[in-house]
């Protein structure tokens, strides 16, 4: 069997004292593509952070491709929410999706060849001509595009998405969901949402953390495991996404 | 106006002071950039103030110890080197409040630099040239040290280009594609230090975050990528120090408050100008 891509073995984690995490055991494979779904700060990005080793836990054991964060860097990609970015800062699309070739140049200018894979980066998100506009002059939407096209300039196995679909509308975020299927099927995809009333069919698992976490598969997702992750009831709306070309998925 | 084209002719002290000026404003252009987008011109403040500690502890071994090499650009270099190092190490390490840590630099150096130049024998005009600038003063061994520095600065601020733009943009990537965010952090923060004191020459310590942060202000608003950003703050600083000196020298006002009044007013110009031609097209 292949090692799995993502493991956490009773990982606790703690912010000054808060207990955050706990006890979390997650195995994710090869080409799955799972969504962290759970309250405000029930511990999703801290997931996503502890996976690229930017916060260590305080006892446990995390490995990915069976190796200790840190050394698994390179093979992972990172897409954080452009709300954190300082959006007066004077970069072009092209600027931001080059950041993702650093490491493999030590130091002076990028060449021709990282350009070429940048555009290339770009094109797969259906971002291509792009590459002058500011940063800062782009929709959401396009920007966590830009942001996902930076993550896969390093070629990355694992692609980590923090919140890829806030702060855009249904129709973009459909759009968003069918370029992570294509992405889907060469790499492994973990994204975190606060989205619990629906996640896309595309999503293979879901894991719901809310200091623990429980990983179902897509389909055992019902109103009854939503009002025990979360504690009391929620409601849940009930969508139909069809893709076109796709045929309605469920 | 006239008399300033008729002297630069035949003065060196007026040549020194406009190389001086051109040569600093290039590391301002360059560095004031990463400052301003990375959001640390207070840090470049403080450091600028702990620089009158170096300065006057060096003109203190001069005077007392008959030391004659230890120039006070020399003590400026120490002094803001130090204070960089401990305002980042600060910062990266302990979980102290960054603005505290930032004040405490820029008074205490302030406080040590005045105990030094109080118990210096001698004339303390010093004091006001060190707080002020005094650009006509440039010997040609400081313009030496001067272009020194600014190749220096200049040199490693454009050849880690990628990384540093990469730690002010975005720190947690820089650090997932195995770039040293720490290391790079400090080498801006040194690199800070270093410009500070080419601009102590220009203006005086009190004045340097005006001309590291005007300048680029007015470049931010027609640069869309960060080099643009440094090519034309750069341009623009040599425009305000060299508008400074010319413009104070007939009328023998102080040059570095001259081009900080210059730079100010180009400032207030040109968001005025950028508002109302953003609310004409709205």
């Amino acid at each position: 069997m292949d090692t799995p891509v993502v493991e956490f073995e009773n990982v606790t984690f703690s912010y000054d004292g808060l207990p955050v995490l706990r006890d979390v055991n997650l195995s994710i494979e090869r080409h799955d593509f799972l969504a962290i779904v759970g309250p405000n700060a029930g511990g999703k990005t801290t997931m996503l952070k502890i996976m690229m080793g930017l916060l260590k836990p305080r006892s446990g054991k995390v490995r990915i491709f069976g190796a200790s964060p840190e050394k698994a860097r390179k093979h992972i990609g990172y897409m954080p929410q452009y709300t954190t970015l300082d959006l007066m800062f004077p970069v072009n699309v092209l600027d931001v999706v080059l950041m993702g070739r650093l490491g493999e140049n030590k130091i002076g200018f990028f060449g021709q060849k990282d350009k070429v894979i940048a555009r290339d980066s770009l094109k797969q998100v259906e971002m291509n001509g792009f590459d002058d506009r500011p940063f800062s002059d782009l929709s959401g939407g396009q920007r966590q595009r830009v942001l996902i096209a930076r993550a896969l300039a390093s070629n990355p196995e694992l692609l980590l998405l923090d919140e890829p679909t806030s702060n855009i509308d249904v129709a973009v975020e459909t759009e968003l969901f069918e370029i992570l299927h294509d992405l889907n099927k060469t790499k492994t995809i973990v994204l975190v949402t606060h989205d619990l009333g629906f996640v896309s069919c595309f999503v293979k698992h879901v894991a719901c953390v809310n200091r623990t976490v429980v990983v179902h598969p897509t389909s055992e997702i019902t109103g009854e495991l939503i009002s025990e992750i979360y504690g009391t009831d929620v409601h849940m709306v009930r969508h139909d996404h069809s893709v076109p070309g796709r045929g309605p998925c469920g | 106006m006239a008399d300033f084209f008729v002297d630069i002719q035949r003065q060196s002290f007026l040549q020194y002071a406009l190389l001086t000026g051109i040569l600093a404003s290039i590391a301002c252009g360059v560095i004031g950039s990463y400052v301003v987008t990375r959001r640390i011109t207070y840090i470049a403040g403080a450091i600028a103030h702990s620089v009158l500690a170096g300065l006057g502890a060096a003109r203190y071994c001069q005077v007392m110890f008959n030391w004659g090499w230890f120039h006070p650009l020399y003590g400026a270099v120490i002094a803001a080197l130090l204070s960089a190092l401990i305002i980042g190490l600060v910062s990266i390490h302990a979980r102290e409040r960054e603005d505290t840590v930032i004040g405490a630099v820029w008074a205490i150096g302030m406080a040590i630099g005045i105990l030094f130049i109080y118990k210096t024998p001698g004339y303390n005009e010093n004091l006001m040239s060190y707080l002020f600038g005094n650009i006509l003063m440039v010997s040609t061994d400081d313009l030496w040290l001067i272009a020194g520095l600014d190749g220096l600065i200049v040199v490693i601020g454009v050849l880690f280009y990628n990384q540093l733009l990469a730690v002010c943009f975005d720190e947690e990537f820089a650090r997932l594609r195995g770039i040293s965010v720490e290391f790079y952090y400090l080498l801006l923060l040194c690199l800070t230090a270093l410009t500070v004191v080419l601009l102590v020459s220009v203006v005086g310590i009190v004045l340097v975050i005006a001309l590291m942060t005007l300048p680029v202000a007015v470049a931010g608003v027609f640069a869309k990528r960060l080099w643009q950003m440094m090519v034309l703050s750069a341009l623009l600083t040599v425009v305000f120090t060299t508008a400074g000196l010319v413009l104070s020298y007939g009328p023998d006002l102080p040059a570095g408050a001259t081009t900080i009044v210059v730079a100010g007013m180009a400032y207030i110009l040109t968001l005025s100008v950028s508002r109302l031609v953003a609310r004409g097209r709205s």
